[in-house]
């Protein structure tokens, strides 16, 4: 279907997203591919070095899901900030990356801590590193004929692994004004052996910062490093203003909630 | 223009109900005009209200959101699937009566729903865990608080 339509056909999964973008006459699918029904993309697997999470799987399973929730904590956090009950009952994981929402939850914690895409189509499969799936505003590098198949989440194996998820909006549930993501592990002396942070809300796509997040390793996370992390983040994101907040005020809070979220995964880190 | 119509078999309260549909139909359209089920509101139509949830296979969803033929071979609660067999009111919607959780009563199917589902699974929810349940669901009546009276009053009477 996809091969012969190209850009006139939509798949549609939990249809949480574009239902009411065609509701309000955003998008005009010629035809739409319904895959609700394909149980083969509905899964959530974990293995040594990575969970996998077919595209098809509602949001409310994954985070229903100790094991995951264990392993790839950042999903568990990051879903109780997406939409309602009622929208996770139905929405699904890879209808939330696809979709790509730059202030959207799981393309960023997908991003932050570099999740892998596997994309499908009659020709075959390859695979895309969140970095490349996420090519701006609602735009993916999915091509017409592909469909996303599943979703690579890594696992850290450190022991002192903790993380956080927080955000700003005008009511809970409400898209993000801008949200941070945080990943942290420390060694049993309380060092940081490993560090990732994003912003989601605060430029095109869903943004991390490795270079930043790599000079916070060796630290012990101390606020002030924290601080310094967080101001350079907010120094190169690059978010829009609108009615509800303006540019200034999305960096403001680009800076305090990326330090939030910093600061949270350290305590939580601690923790474990 | 004529449209293509698709076979559905679908359970709903409890019923199979068998309809002809075109693909387009959402769910809330096809349970208030054709199976005449008009407890389930139509609020605004691209999933911001909740006035339009009923429950899919147990769990809620919103039914603007939904096409008919998306709902063939499943389980679909309505509120009106939510009173006792012999029609009297259920627990949560005789405690919806009693606290003043409804004034103008277009929110109150969605919160029904929404309430129940959280009853369903979690028998003795938090202040927080109900505010959290119904948060999907908008009223401009109440203010909300009696909404939440109404569902602690339901989970208390319903434990014992």
């Amino acid at each position: 279907m996809l091969a012969t339509h190209g850009d006139s056909a939509k798949l549609i999964a939990g249809g949480q997203s574009l239902v009411p973008m065609m509701a309000m006459r955003l998008v005009r699918p010629a035809f739409l591919v319904d895959i609700n029904e394909i149980d083969a993309l509905k899964f959530v697997e974990i293995e040594k070095d990575a969970a996998r999470t077919g595209a098809c799987t509602r949001q409310r399973t994954v985070e229903r899901d100790d094991g995951l929730a264990a392993r790839v904590p950042l999903l568990r956090r990051a879903l109780a900030w997406v939409g309602h009950v009622q929208t996770r009952n139905r929405g699904t994981v890879g209808g939330s990356l696809a979709h790509a929402d730059p202030s959207a939850e799981l393309p960023l914690v997908a991003r932050v801590i570099e999740a892998r895409m596997q994309l499908r189509s009659a020709k075959g499969t390859r695979t895309l590193a969140a970095e490349k799936f996420f090519s701006g505003p609602m735009m993916t590098s999915t091509r017409p004929d592909e469909c996303l198949e599943e979703i690579h989440w890594p696992v850290w194996s450190w022991k002192h692994t903790g993380s956080a998820f927080t955000e700003i909006s005008v009511r809970h549930g409400d898209f993000a004004m801008v949200a941070a993501a945080a990943q942290v592990a420390l060694d049993g002396n309380g060092r940081c052996t490993r560090a990732a942070f994003g912003l989601g809300g605060a430029g095109g796509t869903p943004l991390a910062f490795p270079k930043i997040a790599a000079r916070l390793v060796g630290t012990r996370l101390e606020d002030e490093a924290i601080e310094n992390a967080a101001d350079g983040a907010a120094k190169e994101s690059d978010p829009g203003g609108d009615l509800h907040a303006s540019k200034e005020y999305r960096r403001h809070l680009a800076r305090v909630l990326a330090a939030r979220a910093l600061r949270e995964a350290r305590d939580d880190a601690k923790r474990q | 223009m004529s449209e293509t119509l698709h076979k559905v078999g679908v359970e709903v309260n409890g019923k199979p109900r068998e309809g002809h549909v075109p693909a387009r139909l959402s769910l809330v359209d096809w349970l208030r005009d054709e199976l005449r089920l008009t407890g389930t509101h139509v609020g605004c139509e691209h999933g911001v209200c909740g006035a339009c949830s009923v429950m899919l296979d147990g769990e809620p969803v919103r039914s603007c959101l939904m096409y008919t033929v998306q709902a063939n071979g499943h389980r679909i609660t309505t509120v009106e699937g939510l009173a006792q067999p012999d029609g009297s009111m259920s627990a949560l919607q005789d405690a919806f009566c009693e606290t003043h959780g409804l004034q103008c009563g277009y929110c109150t199917p969605g919160m029904l729903i929404a309430a129940q589902g959280l009853l369903d699974s979690n028998p003795d929810p938090t202040e927080e865990q109900i505010r959290d349940a119904i948060g999907g669901n908008l009223c401009r009546c109440t203010g909300y608080q009696q909404i939440v009276e109404a569902v602690r009053l339901a989970a208390e009477r319903m434990k014992k």
